[in-house]
């Protein structure tokens, strides 16, 4: 009896040794890339073309991050990714709280103030979310075109708000169906409004699909690279262009680890919009599973 | 303090008609319960009077004033919801303090209006509470203070009992009708319950298909139900409904005969106009008997074979053949065994009769 137990638990620590064994492998391999990145970034270019890839730096040197933040020459000009880190800034705010905003309206109205035909306005809403980027690029350039906003950052900031709007309406709207329709009936008789239930019950209870909505827009804005390419130019160029202009113009040896440097520069806010509310993202996505 | 008249109220959803011309009217401090299965139309005409769903035609006033075109905020309602609606990111006091916020009631009053309901529902010590970290019983507690420090014309119920567990739903109905005594609003409650429609109301409005079938006082519902539908809705268990024929008696009173499997019996001096009897003499009716009104005897009676009794501790219930169909009797405990023959009286005054084709009373 008690040698059974013996063996059965031995055979359960080589199970999770097994187990867990694997998990690291798999682990380390994905984050191989990301290690190579930091050390190299790390390196100076003499260092790397002299020794390997993977291994440690023997001297650590910022210069490269330096050099990919302020001096790094994208095009003729050497000022660095700096003033396309902002660019990038300056169209993903505005970008992320619109179409988050706009997003919560449509799927408040789509579930509580229902219409004729407000389902096949959400049905077509959703067509938005399966279409892909291509198709929709001559159009919007036109678009664009006449309202004069055409190489512009507010215009990128525009094609990402429309862009955007399918999916946090599907998020809000697919949120919003499990608030029962008594809050706003109970809401209308203490007499609120359309705007005072939207902003006092209804959007105070969507913290978490708020959340993951910013989560989901922030990281498709700023990571977006063929609207960027597309509609701006030159000086208006999200930091995901620029990062290309770096990396594949350079003259002379390639500046591994200024490339690297720069990648990273451009990686780090989705990044540290993931650590920091990553836990709300996982919580909203499963917030209408469980229900208070 | 309002009186509340429905008249000729209908609603419509294209084609489909889920209200038929309701009139209904009660007086101030009334308690009026809509009492009907689900899809009658009674959370429909509740909403019609919250404002929270259109007249297709007719007209609903409040003390006398037409509402149809004013919305819920002007009609001066509170209502209460089955699922207690209270907005869960605000504390109970928020909760209670919200529409008194809206209406622009200053800090001071707001406070000792919560304070005055809190009291009375005894939950005073909840009110820094979120509603996630409340019982249904406390959730419903919060929902009913905060349609009290409205200070409405009018309460509406919408099913407030049917979350909670037996237990409780006996408490919190009791509560409500302290609450009633207490405020003497007129109120308006809507329930599938018939238990809850007889303990609570002042008037009933027993509901089917958008119809109201009988709209009376509770006991006159219960003794002298309109038709046969509501007959068999109201009371637990149902009024026996039993084929019969009519017959002017030796006494020239009502007179049925029904038929029981040893033979042919009488039920004499049933209470029914001369005019009615003369109508259906001769002819088939239902007669419609609460099972208490059944009694052992040892004269002259009914002579039936129990075929179940169903003990339910102050009662047992004897189900026996009559008249071609089931029948219940409410007899004493242990008064009668499976296969007992026994012979049972009727009071005869409180038979009621129904035509046997529409299934209305005969008065």
């Amino acid at each position: 009896m008690a040698t059974d137990l013996r063996s059965a638990r031995r055979a359960q620590n080589w199970g999770r040794l097994f187990i867990y064994g694997s998990l690291a492998a798999m682990a380390a391999f994905y984050l191989m890339p990301l290690w190579v990145m930091i050390v190299t970034s790390l390196k100076s270019l003499d260092e790397i073309y002299s020794g390997s890839f993977i291994g440690l730096p023997k001297a650590v040197t910022f210069d490269a991050w330096a050099k990919a933040w302020g001096t790094a020459c994208i095009g003729t000009k050497c000022e660095g990714l700096k003033p396309y880190f902002v660019n990038s800034l300056v169209m993903v705010i505005p970008a992320v709280i619109l179409s988050s905003g706009i997003g919560a309206i449509n799927g408040y109205v789509l579930t509580k103030w229902r219409f004729k035909g407000s389902n096949i306005v959400f049905g077509m809403l959703l067509f938005g979310c399966f279409l892909p980027f291509q198709a929709v690029i001559l159009p919007m350039a036109q678009v664009l075109g006449r309202l004069g906003l055409s190489g512009t950052i507010p215009g990128l900031v525009l094609v990402h708000t429309v862009y955007g709007i399918a999916f946090t309406t599907l998020f809000f709207r697919n949120y919003f169906i499990t608030i029962p329709d008594e809050l706003t009936k109970a809401a209308q008789i203490d007499g609120a409004g359309f705007f005072r239930i939207f902003f006092s019950i209804m959007l105070p209870a969507a913290l978490p699909i708020i959340v993951v909505s910013c989560i989901w827009q922030f990281t498709q804005i700023w990571n977006d690279f063929l609207f960027g390419v597309s509609f701006t130019a030159g000086d208006s160029t999200p930091v995901t262009v620029a990062l290309n202009n770096i990396v594949n113009v350079t003259m002379g040896r390639k500046q591994y680890n200024v490339d690297m440097a720069s990648a990273m520069i451009a990686a780090i806010p989705t990044l540290v919009v993931y650590v920091v509310a990553g836990r709300y993202f996982v919580r909203g996505l499963t917030a209408g599973a469980v229900k208070g | 303090m309002a009186t509340l008249e429905i008249d000729r109220v209908k609603k419509s959803y294209g084609q489909m008609d889920v209200l038929k011309e309701v009139s209904i009217s009660v007086g101030d401090g009334d308690f009026l319960v809509l009492l009907g299965p689900s899809g009658c139309g009674k959370s429909t005409l509740l909403n019609m009077i919250a404002g929270l769903e259109d007249i297709t035609s007719g007209q609903i006033r409040i003390s006398g004033d037409v509402v149809n075109d004013l919305s819920p905020k002007d009609r001066d309602i509170a209502m209460v919801f089955q699922s207690y609606a209270l907005y869960p990111t605000m504390t109970v006091r928020q909760n209670i303090e919200f529409g008194m916020k809206i209406r622009g009631v200053p800090p001071e009053a707001r406070a000792k209006a919560t304070k005055a309901a809190a009291d009375m529902l005894q939950m005073g010590h909840l009110l820094d509470r979120k509603p996630s970290q409340l019982s249904g019983g406390q959730r419903q507690r919060v929902a009913m203070g905060r349609a009290i420090v409205r200070e409405p014309k009018l309460f509406l119920f919408d099913e407030p009992l049917s979350n909670l567990d037996a237990k409780l739903r006996v408490d919190m109905r009791t509560e409500i009708k302290r609450l009633h005594q207490r405020l003497g609003t007129t109120i308006v409650y809507v329930t599938h319950d018939q238990i809850e429609a007889m303990t609570l109301a002042t008037r009933i409005a027993v509901m089917k298909d958008g119809v109201v079938q009988h709209f009376g006082p509770p006991q006159e519902v219960y003794d002298r139900p309109a038709n046969t539908y509501v007959a068999r809705f109201v009371g637990s268990p149902a009024m026996n409904i039993i084929p019969a024929s009519l017959q002017v008696g030796a006494d020239g009173l009502a007179e049925a005969v029904v038929s029981l499997p040893s033979g042919e019996a009488r039920i004499a001096g049933i209470p029914l106009s001369a005019a009615a009897l003369k109508s259906h003499a001769g002819q088939k009716v239902l007669l419609g008997i609460r099972p208490e009104h059944f009694s052992l005897t040892s004269g002259p009676g009914l002579s039936v074979h129990i075929d179940v009794v169903e003990p339910t501790g102050p009662d047992t219930l004897a189900v026996f053949a009559m008249g071609g169909t089931e029948v219940i009797a409410r007899l004493e405990p242990f008064a009668a065994a499976a296969g007992d023959r026994l012979t049972l009286a009727v009071k005869q005054e409180k038979v009621v009769v129904f035509d046997a084709s529409s299934e209305t009373r005969l008065d």
